[in-house]
């Protein structure tokens, strides 16, 4: 849900970065965390397990700029992937403004894909939402490695609407701010729409 | 379809910030929080240093998201409070609707007077944001005519 703020002019909005387990979800966050200037970033919070696993979310709040005299931030989650983990992807979905899948672009993790793009679908409906309907972008993450899948395969099985979709490698950023803009452009112009 | 913005007016700010002052004075807190239960900070008041308030806030509503499942499971409805007490600092969230309202306090103060003066603003804050909440709806349908004004290039120009 997007906090507007007239007392302070703000816009408050919350995007949630979701996919299958090692995907790269967090790797988007942390490059985004990285690249960004201190004074328009708060601190990347991971609750995190010992081997750093996604145990409940990253959170961090980007702040991007005005928009007609409205500070507009942008707070940034990733789910947990692990399938065991649904409790959690459920709770952090409420409230979201806008959503990026990212996929694991290796032949072997097609299915974990799928898998993960279905229980995307189902946890946005049981909170009352529609993929049909939010702002949405894909993004085809690890495409630097030798076993990807064709990008044409990967977005027959993974496409749902005529969402945005990105070739991405997030280790070294490629990708990374062209889905982060477009999922907020998104949002932004949802809100105009009203 | 994402949900209706929130939307909160100056006015309506304002009397946050002063119900929040008031159970900091009344609970002899060292600040008071208020969030919503997706993670969005609404206000806060009192010394809060250099916490990140953003991060506070959202880690404050996982945290009640994540016992409030818990509650589910064991056969309870919802946890109304949550408390954690430190050593020296210790954090005491009271459920009000879709908000948090959130003390921290130390040794100046004790719990039972945290837990009963927040249960008296309950009632003040819950009416608020009962308040805000119906408010939003119309003033989403008003607000449109400011926000319809941003153009494609006010949005590209936050990512130039």
């Amino acid at each position: 849900m997007t906090f507007i703020n007239y007392a302070s002019r703000e816009i408050n909005c919350k995007i949630v970065y979701y996919g299958p387990g090692l995907c790269g979800k967090t790797t988007n966050l942390q490059y985004i965390y990285d690249s960004t200037a201190p004074q328009a970033k708060g601190k990347l919070i991971s609750l995190a397990t010992e081997t750093d696993r996604t145990l409940f979310f990253d959170f961090m709040p980007l702040e991007l700029g005005t928009v007609r005299g409205f500070k507009t931030r942008f707070h940034l989650y990733t789910v947990p992937g692990q399938v065991y983990y649904d409790a959690s992807r459920k709770l952090i979905l409420k409230g979201v403004d806008g959503v990026v899948f990212v996929a694991d672009s290796q032949d072997e993790r097609m299915d974990a894909n799928i898998e993960s793009l279905y229980n995307l679908e189902e946890n946005l409906q049981s909170q009352g939402y529609d993929l049909a309907t939010i702002p949405y972008v894909l993004q085809l993450n690890k495409r630097d490695l030798p076993n990807v899948t064709p990008m044409d395969e990967l977005t027959q099985e993974l496409l749902r609407k005529d969402e945005p979709v990105f070739e991405a490698v997030a280790t070294t950023g490629t990708g990374v701010f062209d889905t982060l803009k477009a999922v907020a452009k998104q949002v932004l112009t949802e809100l105009r729409k009203g | 379809m994402a949900d209706t913005p929130f939307i909160i007016q100056e006015h309506q700010f304002q009397r946050i910030k002063g119900i929040l002052a008031r159970v900091c004075v009344e609970c002899a807190a060292r600040a008071v929080f208020l969030v919503d239960r997706d993670g969005q900070p609404i206000a806060f008041h009192g010394d809060i240093g250099d916490m990140d308030t953003t991060s506070f806030a959202s880690l404050a509503a996982g945290n009640v998201a994540a016992t409030s499942s818990m509650a589910k499971l064991i056969g309870e409805d919802v946890f109304p409070a949550v408390v954690h007490e430190g050593e020296h600092e210790s954090i005491y969230i009271s459920v009000i609707g879709r908000s948090l309202l959130v003390v921290v306090f130390d040794e100046r103060s004790t719990l039972g007077l945290v837990k009963i003066r927040t249960k008296r603003a309950s009632h003040d804050v819950a009416n608020l944001l009962d308040e805000m909440s119906r408010e939003s709806v119309v003033q989403a349908a008003a607000s449109n005519t400011f926000f319809s004004e941003i153009t494609d290039e006010d949005i590209d120009s936050l990512f130039s």
